[in-house]
């Protein structure tokens, strides 16, 4: 049963052909449009290295039928950067050693950028931990991630204040 | 993953008629679903995709101060709805202490009461479970217990219902909207969910077809905004289901309790209101000892299903620490770990 579909990833419209409705958005990303930044980890929500932004939210893309996603907006690691300009995110966790192996971080930095934008976390240090207990590091790199978010946040701050400067 | 037909209805009324027939599923955002259907736990041969219904996603603020939630709505969203928040701040934080921002941001209200039990047997297909396999057994009799329930259960099935949302929700007086083909009807939500008795396989009282549309708190239920938490034991900090966990509510004039509201979740198959230890703490002071008194009225029933007698004395703790933690006012800010054991109760010293 192939069912066509569209959607907006990194800003460019695509038409898709879903041939069989099992397919997940993690598994059209990964195996259909060659995007594979995005990591499958557990493949069942229990890792987050799968974090895409859809709609503007932070979601597991491995828990979501990639044909009940027609019409969305979605954002992945790879619409990140400008050319060699990392997005303050990605720059951020760089600076704070914010991984080791690397599997999980394209997961953390989409997590991290839907908490900055949620805005609940505020600069508590607990709070950043808590809006990103759902990605788990094997690495133990927390400390640096928690470092990372909070450093991008401000970043990102100035940068919103210099644009309306 | 066995195959299926994918349809996505464009009103209530395709989506009841095209999920009437038998193998077939409802999909909201499909994070519990997806994953049982990944273990081959659930295999519905067709799901009716019901995210895109319209008119189903807002929070409706009544007139005389109560809520409806359609059934769309996303965990997330509520949680964060100011107007939501500050009536009903102890499904807020239920709402909070769950799962992860991510799964928070596309589960939603519906899906969410008929999230399925975690018990591991459940989920193992090669282990028997008369949930799953109406007559197999149940391998969790006699297995690793610990989490398993401690009220309600059966011979046939020790799981608990995970929810941390249906709590707050059951010890509130929610009511479920239900569209079916008869039309609509109403269940207290207290009734929705269904003990395992003899057949643990029906888990609530949905008819084959029936969707939720809205879960509707009434305006008293608003009255306990000043005093509502709610407190759950993970075995780990963050992004765990229950241990064991209590919301609990209180009115408060002149130094006594008024009207007080209890329930508890991890403890059996549906969440558990505590309606005799409700009725011990009218007309009470809020101390220590009723709240102890209350708990006690609350576990009077509690029996272990295995090795987890622990959390019999685990929930009476919980439930007299809750209502501590009520009668001291509900923060005025949503906590950094929101229903975290790890704030300090009021009065109470460190134990390192």
């Amino acid at each position: 049963m192939a069912l066509s579909i569209s959607l907006t990833v990194n800003g460019v419209a695509r038409n898709v052909v879903v041939d069989d409705p099992r397919v997940t958005l993690l598994d059209l990303l990964r195996e259909r449009l060659d995007l594979t930044g995005t990591k499958k980890g557990c493949d069942r929500g229990q890792c987050s290295a799968c974090t895409v932004i859809v709609g503007g939210r932070r979601i597991n893309s491995c828990l979501a039928l990639a044909v009940s996603c027609d019409g969305a907006q979605i954002l992945t690691i790879e619409g990140l950067a400008h050319g060699d300009a990392l997005h303050p995110v990605q720059a951020a966790f760089i600076a704070h050693d914010g991984f080791q192996c690397g599997f999980c971080t394209p997961g953390q930095i989409m997590s991290a950028i839907g908490l900055i934008q949620e805005g609940q976390a505020g600069d508590d240090p607990e709070r950043v931990r808590e809006g990103m207990s759902g990605n788990l590091c094997r690495c133990g790199a927390y400390a640096g991630i928690t470092d990372a978010v909070l450093d991008a946040q401000r970043r990102l701050a100035e940068l919103d204040r210099k644009d309306v400067a | 993953m066995k195959t299926f037909d994918y349809v996505r209805p464009a009103t209530v009324a395709e989506a009841v008629a095209a999920a009437s027939a038998p193998g077939a599923a409802y999909l909201a955002a499909g994070t519990n679903l997806l994953d049982l259907m990944k273990g081959g736990i659930a295999s519905p041969s067709r799901l009716v995709d019901v995210s895109h219904l319209p008119g189903l996603d807002r929070i409706e603020h009544l007139p005389g101060g109560g809520v409806r939630i359609g059934a769309l709505v996303r965990n997330a969203d509520l949680a964060h709805d100011p107007d939501f928040a500050r009536c009903f701040p102890a499904v807020a934080e239920a709402l909070l202490s769950g799962a992860s921002a991510q799964l928070r941001n596309a589960a939603t209200v519906g899906g969410n009461l008929l999230q399925r039990t975690r018990c591991a047997y459940f989920y193992d297909v090669a282990s028997a479970c008369n949930k799953r396999e109406p007559g197999a057994g149940c391998a969790a009799r006699g297995g690793d217990t610990r989490l398993h329930a401690v009220l309600g259960w059966s011979e046939r099935c020790i799981a608990t219902n995970p929810s941390d949302f249906c709590v707050p929700l059951v010890a509130l007086d929610a009511v479920v909207e239900i569209e079916g083909k008869a039309g609509r009807r109403e269940v207290a939500l207290e009734s929705f969910h269904r003990l395992p008795g003899d057949a643990p396989e029906r888990e609530s009282v949905l008819e084959p077809g029936e969707l939720i549309v809205a879960v509707r708190l009434p305006a008293e239920a608003a009255g306990f905004s000043a005093h509502a938490r709610y407190l759950k034991v993970r075995e780990r900090t963050s992004f765990a289901f229950a241990v064991v966990s209590a919301a609990a509510g209180l009115r408060i004039e002149r130094a006594t309790i008024v009207e007080a509201r209890i329930a508890l979740g991890g403890v059996a198959l549906k969440p558990w209101r505590a309606r005799a230890a409700e009725a011990l703490l009218t007309g009470a002071r809020p101390d220590r000892a009723a709240f102890r008194r209350a708990a006690e009225a609350a576990l009077a029933d509690a029996k272990p299903s295995g090795d987890n007698e622990f959390k019999i004395e685990l929930a009476r703790r919980i439930v007299t620490r809750s209502l501590a933690l009520a009668a001291a006012g509900t923060p005025e800010r949503m906590p950094a770990l929101p229903a975290s054991p790890f704030a300090l109760a009021p009065g109470a010293r460190i134990h390192v």
